[in-house]
């Protein structure tokens, strides 16, 4: 299979311009007759859905929540970036652009990027239009702020709820076009299947949540923005129902799926505290802007700490080692995520962590207080720091805050061309679904850019060229869709009449604690060889000894869990896969066979520029890989250095 | 610690519905409300029983889905927390809790915990937008906007939709969730255009669903997660008396 990106010719400031102007449109009379079907509601589906019904498409959107407004893409605290420059202070189209090819360790496509940075600037534009009350200054303008991994203030934030004003902006946007018939929404929804009639995606199957039955569905084409797979740890911060299912379907069906092994992990959550937690909570990381991280410099004095022995005021100046802004002097406590990460983990492991667990750092704003005073500190997280205080009953505004890295969001997804379209025709997958902008490592406040500018700026233009083309129209009595039906039917039942001992959920702690251990922060051959080994074990044993009361005509949790658990020890492997075969440290992906005496992550250009796709080849078989070369134009290769 | 628990079950929106009691040991105070349930279906599952079904989904209180009472109160007594955010420690050892889904005629009862809540998208539906295309938008900055107004509309837009102020409210009224999103938009530039037909439409609709109306309790105000005000509802009591009296076309 040959991976055919499809950038466009030209230079990078003027390929989406060229190309949206020789992409082949479809005449408003007739958009009506193609019908699109959208999986997911969040800041990327609900954001297409609005947007394609706008332009006049029969748009047909799922989710599987009771409601739009609920999708994942409402959690993000810190903001969104955009090239706006409202600051003056140096940004531009062209230096966000820099910023995320960097960021993402040189392993993003160019041409992708710079799309992103360019629409960037409408997104803001759009979303106060629509209402979204971003955060102004005294003279009625936009406010912006500073986020780990940039110099500049790009950030445009609604306090600490952006992500939730984005989210309603975009879910207020579709209920108008539900309104006026344009979309017609399902939810409790969940897509089982992806429909494929002489190769192409003519529809899906969906489970019907509250009744169990299957619905078919037959569309011109399908839009995946079903978010991504960091719940394959199962302790992360995305919400419980995040799962890979809708992508893992569809690559079952033929979407290659690229880069899995770039996951990103959080540096600021709080740390675990049971083994009945069911997810980490994400402190914003704008905490990073006036907090100071730190754990003392001597072992024993962390062993006291974890013993409750010394409290953190008891450690004087001279014996705490605020190790970023040490080793990373001109970014310091704004490191990007992965280096800040794995600088905690080194820490902890060199045993001076300060949580009960050994694995915590402090994050200490004592400083910021004295000089700011406790009233901006409260202006500026002061939701952040009642969450804190309310999940721990420790307050922060007296004793430092204790963090540590989780499992935040997946770089990785479908393999897209730059129309966003997967090697599936006619399957598209937009936001967190897909691989395209981030490389290895995704920069703080751009999952947001990136999700919005998909739904609002990119899929209108690109879905028309391939619906200008397709003429085949199919209904749901096509035979393939009775196939695919039945397939879901067939698993459905299998996982009922099993029977076993264990919940779903063991299973799926099972597997997250074996993918943290080994396929986590740092990754070596050995350690992915035994996650290899143990993954298919933890799947056969699940196949067999899972239990599921109930049936599977009513409203059934545990079998919903078992469902998307079965699909995460599936991807799982390829997961494990992918970082094997990348003997390299990249971004968020590190092999602790290439690092620098100082712990540094060691690129090889050489032989890994590259973005792995997987070909599914069946469940026990080794999945093949081919390979997108990523061709460096704009911004020359080089050391990613934020000393 | 050890609890002794009520639970509301329920099969289905026809069937009949009833209390539960289980007891649940080794409840550390550091566990989330829905965690200490998690641990309590797990147990069930294992037995072959059926869980308790409740929504829930981000867990740090942003989403809205999670929606019971405990004790009474919706998503449990600590205020301005929703229940996933609820911790143990608020509890004592030994002590009986009763857990039911949100009580209100708009909110038909699915299963167990897990209510019907589509009412409050459909008064969304009716007109809880800025009617704008993509792609129509000028510049961002071009409409400066008083930061004062601008917060205020913030504090409204903070809703997450859960519907703890209908379940509190003892005539059912939807009027904090309704007012919130009214008066966000509102209180912004963007949406004095089409304020008048917004505030009859959702007003409408809120009566059209078989909520009731507000005759100051502040119970809403009280079991608002997000402590939205209750001044809320009185400017849109004001903005719906002036849209019906002055006509859709405004003064």
């Amino acid at each position: 299979m040959i991976l055919d990106s499809k950038i466009p010719e030209g230079d990078i400031k003027d390929k989406w311009e060229n190309h949206k102007f020789v992409n082949k449109l479809v005449n408003p009379a007739n958009k009506r007759k193609y019908k699109v079907i959208v999986v997911g509601t969040g800041l990327a589906g609900a954001a297409a859905s609005a947007t394609l019904s706008e332009l006049g498409y029969d748009v047909h959107s799922f989710t599987y929540h009771d409601s739009a407004r609920r999708a994942h893409s409402i959690a993000a605290q810190g903001g969104i970036n955009a090239a706006k420059n409202y600051q003056n202070d140096g940004d531009s189209v062209w230096r966000l652009f820099y910023d995320t090819v960097k960021g993402g360790d040189f392993r993003s496509r160019e041409a992708n990027v710079y799309r992103l940075s360019q629409v960037s600037v409408n997104i803001i534009d759009q979303c106060v239009a629509q209402g979204v009350p971003f955060a102004r200054e005294y003279g009625g303008l936009l406010a912006n702020r500073s986020f780990g991994g940039a110099q500049v203030s790009r950030t445009f934030y609604a306090r600490g709820q952006t992500g939730q004003q984005l989210l309603l902006g975009a879910y207020q946007a579709l209920m108008k076009q539900v309104n006026s018939g344009a979309v017609k929404l399902y939810t409790r929804r969940e897509m089982m299947e992806v429909v494929l009639v002489n190769g192409k995606a003519k529809g899906i199957i969906v489970r019907d949540l509250l009744t169990g039955k299957m619905e078919r569905h037959a569309a011109d084409a399908v839009i995946l923005a079903t978010g991504g797979y960091g719940n394959v740890f199962f302790l992360s911060t995305n919400a419980q129902a995040c799962n890979v299912t809708a992508t893992w379907r569809a690559h079952r069906k033929g979407a290659l799926f690229a880069n899995p092994c770039y996951t990103q992990i959080h540096p600021t959550c709080i740390p675990v505290a049971g083994d009945y937690q069911s997810k980490l909570t994400l402190m914003s990381e704008s905490l990073r802007n006036d907090g100071r991280i730190w754990v003392p410099k001597k072992n024993e004095d962390a062993k006291a700490i974890r013993e409750k022995k010394k409290t953190p005021e008891d450690i004087s100046e001279k014996d705490r080692d605020y190790y970023l802004e040490r080793k990373y002097p001109s970014f310091g406590n704004l490191s990007p995520r992965d280096i800040s990460s794995r600088a905690a983990k080194q820490v902890c492991d060199e045993g001076r962590g300060v949580a009960n667990t050994g694995y915590g750092v402090f994050l200490d704003f004592r400083d910021a207080i004295e000089r700011l005073g406790k009233d901006k500190i409260e202006e500026r997280y002061g939701n952040l720091f009642e969450m804190y205080e309310r999940i721990t009953g420790t307050n922060p505004y007296k004793s430092p805050m204790m963090i540590y890295p989780a499992s935040h969001y997946t770089m990785g997804g479908l393999w897209v061309d730059y129309n966003l379209m997967t090697t599936v025709p006619g399957l598209f997958a937009l936001g967190e679904a897909n691989f395209s902008d981030h490389g290895a490592n995704r920069l703080g406040a751009s999952a947001l850019m990136q999700g919005l500018a998909d739904g609002y700026f990119v899929i209108p233009y690109t879905l028309a060229p391939y619906i200008a083309e397709e003429s085949e129209k199919v209904t749901t009595d096509h035979p393939a869709f009775k196939e695919a039906e039945q397939e879901a039917t067939d698993r459905i039942n299998k996982l009922l009449s099993i029977n076993g001992k264990r919940t779903p959920v063991s299973f799926h702690k099972e597997l997250g604690k074996l993918m943290w251990d080994k396929v986590g922060m740092g990754r070596n051959e050995a350690g992915l060889l035994e996650a290899l080994e143990k993954i298919p074990q933890i799947r056969n044993e699940f196949w067999q000894n899972v239990k599921i009361p109930g049936s599977g005509a009513q409203l059934n949790v545990a079998l919903e869990r078992a469902c998307r658990v079965a699909d995460f020890l599936e991807f799982a492997e390829t997961m494990a896969y992918d970082a094997l075969d990348r003997d390299e440290s990249c971004g968020a992906h590190f092999r602790e066979e290439h690092q620098t005496k100082d712990g540094e992550a060691v690129r090889n250009d050489e032989k890994y520029t590259y973005s792995a796709a997987w070909e599914f080849k069946g469940v026990d078989k080794k999945p093949e890989l081919h390979k997108e070369q990523l061709e460096f134009e704009n911004v020359k290769l080089a050391v990613r250095s934020y000393k | 610690m050890k609890l002794k628990l009520n639970v509301w079950r329920q099969k289905d929106s026809v069937t009949e519905g009833a209390f539960e009691n289980f007891n649940v040991n080794d409840v550390s105070e550091h566990m989330s409300f829905l965690e200490m349930l998690d641990v309590l279906n797990e147990d069930l599952i294992t037995d072959g029983k059926e869980p308790v079904a409740f929504d829930h989904d981000c867990r740090e209180g942003i989403c809205g889905s999670c929606a019971m009472s405990v004790n009474g109160y919706p998503h449990g007594h600590r205020k301005g927390t929703t229940v996933c955010q609820l911790h143990m420690r608020e509890f004592n050892d030994g002590e009986e809790l009763w857990i039911e889904p949100f009580r209100a005629k708009g909110f038909p009862v699915i299963k167990d915990l897990v209510t019907d809540r589509s009412a409050f998208d459909r008064i969304i539906e009716s007109g809880g937008y800025v009617s704008v295309r993509t792609g129509q938008a000028q510049d961002a900055n071009s409409i400066p906007i008083r930061k004062e107004n601008a917060d205020v509309a913030m504090d409204a837009a903070a809703c997450i939709g859960c519907g703890a102020c209908v379940a509190a409210c003892p005539n059912g009224a939807a009027m904090l969730f309704t007012s919130a999103k009214i008066n966000h938009l509102n209180l912004l530039p963007q949406g004095q255009v089409e304020k008048n037909e917004r505030t009859i439409a959702m007003v409408e609709q809120m009566q059209n669903e078989g909520f009731g109306s507000c005759t100051n309790h502040y119970e809403c105000e009280s079991a608002c997660p997000k402590s939205i005000s209750i001044n809320f509802i009185s400017d849109m009591n004001k903005a719906y008396i002036k849209s019906k009296a002055f006509g859709k076309a405004g003064i």
